[in-house]
């Protein structure tokens, strides 16, 4: 940590303002960057981090505000504009183009590009940016060939290549091992030497002790606090953050634990690109016990869930629910088994947003007794049944026959909560269940996981957030390139010994099992 | 098979193809910018009536081509307004723009020749062979490659300079961003809208050019029906393509084929009826579109530009 | 300054019906327009379409001519697309459906008992047209081929058959020139109710209730609305999508095809040229502009027929071209694709300041919508 001296102001937003529809998502937001520094804002999902930061890199308008840069007053109108400034951003989602190489992708939208591009001169440029700042990659491979942590570096070196001062990046250790996540405080070091600043996005804690200079904390669209970060403790700002004091820990009883569930062997599958994605993964979940599932994203979770359910194939080893084997049959023979799947694609997949809440929460259960006979359904029990999970499940929603489109993300996961868990018989999946959540549904959701558990179900959670699994899970299962490299219980599990199993290397005290 | 055989079959070929090709490759513009404008069908019979009307009357055949491609890219500029702006669903948008192109050509046919007749049966100005001096004496490709009209030739130097500047140059670079990931392409400060608009006009306008080589030189005169769904023909030929324009000369290549083999057949007296013969290239299609999307589903690598038919918002809360 | 689409809140319902409204006022001001460069006066134009097509009984029985095949392969339009399914095909399949009942008519009313002649004709016209459809539907629900192109080149097979059975096997070898099949024995004609509207209607109106019955009733139907707006979900849910989209375009085809039975049994009474006169096309705009409703497909079939009949009755009249129809038909569809977007988004006028600071905005946006 540099020590703290005057330094220049390179950028400051005086009063920012951005409304959409029903949401006001900036209220009068000040912020403040100088040169040399890593600012953190950190808040909670919803706080209107990215929202800022969208205004800031010309993707949003913002209704109201002004933003000066190093002194001078400035309209950003679009990305372009904010380019020229010298502000980019690196974003959640990738902004890289999956079929073109990354070379392409860096002279993407270039001030000054030949027409005739001559891609030689880049890549060396690359090169040479690649040894100043630490950002090995490949000029000439396609975006798809690449890593997430490859990728990543090439959304940097799109900024860099731009004479980027002002850097941004919105929850950029989301997606890396802990090693990756060293080799990025690395190199914004370095970046931010040269008078250059860089400002991230998190709402990790031990990353914003971990990279920061200073802290700019918001909570519901309006910023609390800014904080020097040695100055701080996580404790305070997890309480500037939340706004209440929150408990780290929850509840949990011990269970009795039953006859295995779900049984799974040698499992073997392929991803979406053709390249393996499980390996041989074994794992047993009994009845009355929550096994997590560790692991950066991308090293088989994904595909693991997807295979357990039914929705993609297996080129080798059995699945079996109960004494069902449903290794490779359809997701309705995986219903019809007991289990339920609390998807990774809430929107996507768990919903149809222009259905009715009523229609929507009968989606699992239209085929029983309940809901129909035969062939003709039953509309008004369809609605008697959605406003007995509504009450059960506190639902906000203006009715039943509101479109699901138009719920809170809270009450949008509540929802599919409320549908899985009631026709739940026997397996629960739950993928990712409290990811972009506040913290109030965040600890609902866990308590009914547990709830779940205590009634004797086995439920496998799949979580980036390993804090969630302490808290929650009984056993947990570390995942590492398509393999179970180690199952630990909770009680005796050690963070850091994990989180070297989540990059592939073995730990080598005692306690770790292997 | 003997030379003239061979050399009368290539001939056909080229000429039945020329239609074809200019509005694949249109159509690959267009789609590769990540619009899908199912309306090719009717850009191209408005092509080929203004072309012949406006070639009737002025004798000019110069005057005729142009028309055509205004026709071409007026039609094409309805879809990219709905579908771009109005963001409206693109299939249905692409369908209607073929039923009222065609109901269009239709009227204009019956309105449009001398004195506000029909325009059927009337003969005007047509393009002619231009044979290249020395080239057009070679064996074989002689009288096929270098001896055709000007639409023809055009397409040979069309061609190459669609696939340069798909590949090679920096607004091609820019227009497939557009079609793979126009929420990278608006990051990256490149303008999604304009480049969309600007590439499905353009494929209005070869669509139209492709209407007028049929009335002006392949069948020489206005009749209703006039393209025999060539426009979607060469929609599936977009998919056999791979969005490739040096594909899609194989693909125009094989449909020209089927239409010499087609003529050569019936001049020689089948027996084989000519309803069959003429559903010949309807059935290829269907059989090309299988093997390629069957074949495509094994690669899983060179697909669709990701992007395509999907419509583009910027300000959305996500 | 710039023009910015914001999603509403609510779905305005007020929207949703004045789209189709206001789109009908712009295609009969664009045909006016037309009518205009035609040297027409377009309000006796359009009189005499109105009086030329619902004017008297004799007028709307005309109409109903041309709606009930509207009505049919509407009715099948709008159930495939209910699942993505762009159904293209539905002159085709409606040709087969015509060239089936033209067999039994031909073929089969002779060994047949007289009273099952008809029904025996429905049912395989029927079949012929979802035969048609489910090759497509079958290569795109397990090879995922593009469904739009596969239906219509069908559509130019069923055509070429349909007319080279009529000019060749099947002529009427009494026929004067005329090329067609003979006249269908009287056992093998639809009822007809008044002139030449024929008892096809009724098999329509059935036809809507039980889609609409199904629809919002049945598993099946929930099934396949789940399938049409969200297919990651259906599949999730357990849905086998393969299997719906074949049944649907089972359905679909089974509907366009009695479309062409009746033609061919109720208002033709032989195979001739006329049967595939674009009604599969037009569908899809009946299909599209009654949001897919099956009550609305009814309402809005009978609109456009009228549209054409009276379109008819000006060309006569007037020497207009009889493409002005097909035009209008077009120059309808246009403004409610536009206006669909009006339904879900609403206008703002964004206004840029100068570098100081932004102005707050002024939302042109009606308020009021609930």
């Amino acid at each position: 940590m540099t020590e703290s001296r005057t330094r220049e102001s390179l950028l400051r937003m005086k009063g920012i303002t951005k409304r959409f529809p029903g949401v006001l998502a900036n209220d009068h937001v000040d912020l403040e960057l100088h040169e040399g520094e890593v600012l953190a804002l950190l808040g909670e999902n919803g706080a209107g981090k990215s929202t800022l930061m969208n205004v800031l890199c010309g993707l949003y308008r913002p209704d109201e505000g002004v933003i000066t840069v190093r002194g001078d007053r400035v309209d950003i109108q679009s990305p372009r504009d904010s380019y020229d400034l010298g502000i980019g951003m690196v974003h959640q989602n990738f902004m890289l183009v999956e079929t073109m190489t990354v070379a392409e992708n860096v002279v993407l939208g270039l001030q000054g590009l030949a027409f005739q591009p001559e891609l030689r001169r880049v890549k060396h440029r690359l090169e040479e940016l690649g040894d100043q700042y630490g950002l090995k990659v490949d000029p000439d491979a396609y975006i798809w060939q690449l890593s997430v942590g490859e990728q990543q570096r090439v959304e940097i070196l799109k900024l860099l290549y731009r004479d980027v001062d002002i850097l941004i990046l919105d929850e950029p250790t989301a997606v890396l091992t802990p090693q990756e996540v060293d080799d990025l405080v690395e190199v914004l070091r370095r970046v931010v030497r040269e008078g250059k600043a860089a400002i991230f996005i998190t709402h990790k804690l031990r990353e914003v002790m971990l990279f920061s200079d200073r802290v700019t904390v918001l909570r519901g669209g309006k910023n609390v606090a800014t904080r020097s970060t040695s100055e701080t403790s996580p404790e305070e700002l997890a309480r500037l953050m939340v706004g209440r004091e929150i408990l780290f820990r929850l509840e949990k009883t011990t269970c009795e634990v039953g006859a295995p569930v779900l049984v799974v062997e040698d499992l073997e599958a392929l991803n979406d690109k053709g390249l393996p994605a499980l390996r041989g993964v074994s794992l047993t979940v009994r009845a009355g016990e929550i096994v997590g599932i560790a692991g950066v994203a991308g090293n088989g979770q994904r595909e693991l869930a997807e295979v357990i359910t039914g929705l993609r194939y297996a080129v080798g080893g059995d699945v079996h629910v109960g004494k069902t084997c449903i290794t490779n049959c359809s997701p309705l023979r995986a219903i019809q088994a007991g289990v339920s799947h609390i998807p990774e694609d809430r929107v996507g997949m768990g919903l149809v947003g222009d259905m009715s809440v009523a229609e929507n929460l009968a989606l699992k259960a239209y085929r029983t007794s309940e809901l129909s006979r035969g062939p003709v359904l039953f509309p008004r029990r369809m609605k008697t049944f959605a406003e007995d999970l509504i009450d059960g499940f506190d639902i906000a929603t203006p009715g039943p026959g509101t479109q699901v489109k138009f719920l809170s993300g809270g009450n949008l996961q509540k929802a599919i909560l409320a549908r899985e868990l009631k026709a739940c018989k026997g397996l629960l999946v739950a993928v990712h269940p409290t990811r972009g959540l506040d913290v109030g549904a965040t600890e609902t959701v866990r308590e009914l996981l547990l709830e779940q558990r205590d009634e004797g179900t086995a439920v496998l959670l799949i979580s980036e957030d390993l804090d969630e699994l302490l808290e929650v899970s009984d056993r947990i299962a570390v995942m590492f390139e398509g393999e179970i490299v180690g199952v630990v219980p909770t009680e005796e599990a050690d963070i850091d010994a994990i989180g070297l199993m989540m990059a592939g290397e073995q730990p080598e005290e005692e306690g770790a099992a292997g | 098979m003997n030379v003239s055989l061979l050399t009368s079959l290539l001939s056909i070929t080229l000429r039945a193809g020329t239609s074809l090709l200019y509005a694949t490759i249109g159509e690959i513009y267009t789609e590769r910018a990540g619009i899908l404008n199912l309306g090719v069908e009717g850009m191209m019979m408005v092509g080929a009536v203004s072309a012949f009307a406006v070639g009737y009357h002025t004798e000019s055949l110069v005057l005729a081509v142009v028309m055509a491609l205004l026709a071409g890219t007026l039609l094409a500029l309805v879809h990219a307004f709905l579908s771009i702006s109005l963001r409206a669903n693109q299939v249905v948008s692409g369908l209607t723009l073929t039923l009222f192109g065609t109901g269009l050509a239709s009227f204009l046919g019956q309105r449009l020749g001398p004195g506000g007749s029909r325009l059927v049966g009337l003969v005007g100005p047509s393009l002619g062979r231009l044979p290249i001096p020395m080239l057009s004496d070679l064996p074989v490709v002689g009288s096929s490659f270098f001896d055709q009209d000007i639409l023809t030739y055009g397409l040979y130097g069309l061609v190459p300079l669609a696939w340069w500047y798909l590949y090679k140059t920096r607004p091609g670079l820019y227009m497939r961003s557009v079609g793979e990931n126009p929420q990278t392409a608006d990051a990256m400060g490149i303008r999604v809208s304009v480049n969309r608009y600007l590439y499905t006009m353009l494929g209005g306008a070869l669509a139209g050019l492709g209407g007028a080589h049929l009335s002006l030189a392949y069948t020489k005169g206005w009749t209703e029906n006039i393209t025999g769904g060539r426009g979607w023909i060469a929609v599936a030929l977009v998919i056999f393509a791979m969005w490739d324009p040096l594909r899609a000369v194989i693909g125009a290549a094989l449909f020209g084929g089927i239409n010499a083999v087609q003529f050569r057949m019936q001049a020689a007296g089948t027996t084989i009826p000519a309803a069959l013969l003429n559903m010949l290239p309807y059935v290829a299609t269907i059989l090309v579109l299988v093997i390629i999307t069957w074949w495509e589903n094994l690669r899983k690598r060179i697909g669709a530009p990701a992007a395509l038919g999907v419509p583009y918002a910027r300000e959305e809360k996500g | 300054m710039r023009i910015v689409f914001e999603k509403r809140q609510e779905v305005s319902h007020a929207i949703r019906v004045l789209v189709p409204v206001l789109s009908l006022v712009f295609a009969l001001v664009f045909g006016a327009f037309l009518l205009l460069l035609s040297g027409v006066d377009p309000f006796a134009a359009y009189a005499a379409m109105a009086q030329g097509a619902l004017g008297d009984v004799h007028a709307v029985a005309e109409t109903l001519v041309k709606a009930i095949p509207l009505m049919l392969t509407g009715l099948g339009v709008a159930i495939a697309f209910r699942m993505l399914f762009w159904n293209i095909g539905a002159e085709g399949q409606l040709a087969m459906g015509g060239l089936a009942a033209t067999w039994v008519a031909l073929y089969a009313s002779d060994p047949l008992p007289n009273w099952s002649v008809v029904p025996v004709a429905v049912v395989l016209g029927m079949l012929a047209g979802a035969v048609w459809a489910a090759i497509p539907a079958i290569l795109r629900a397990y090879l995922n081929v593009n469904e739009t192109i596969t239906t219509l080149m069908m559509n130019y097979i069923a055509i070429l058959l349909v007319s080279h059975m009529y000019h060749g096997p099947w002529r009427d070898p009494e026929g004067y020139g005329f090329p067609g099949t003979a006249r269908f024995p009287e056992v093998a004609w639809l009822p007809r109710i008044y002139d030449r509207a024929h008892a096809g209607l009724f098999l329509a109106v059935i036809a809507a209730a039980i889609l609409w019955f199904v629809l919002q009733r049945t598993k099946w139907g929930f099934e396949l609305r789940i399938a049409g707006e969200n297919p990651k979900a259906a599949r999730y849910i357990g849905i086998n999508i393969p299997r719906l989209i074949i049944k649907a375009m089972l359905v679909s085809g089974a509907l366009c095809g009695l479309a062409g039975v009746c033609e061919v049994t109720g208002v033709m009474r032989r195979l001739q040229q006329g049967l595939t006169v674009g009604y599969g096309y037009t569908a899809i705009i009946v299909a599209w502009m009654s949001q897919l409703n099956p009550w609305g497909v009814l309402l809005v079939a009978f609109l456009l027929a009228a549209l054409l009949v009276g379109g008819d009755q000006i060309q006569m009249a007037m020497g207009l071209p009889a493409a002005m129809g097909l035009v209008l038909q077009g120059a309808l569809l246009f403004p409610m694709l536009g206006g669909s977007l009006f339904a879900e988004y609403r206008l703002r006028i964004v206004r840029s300041g100068p570098q100081e600071a932004l102005l707050p905005q002024a939302s042109l946006a009606k308020e009021s919508e609930s």
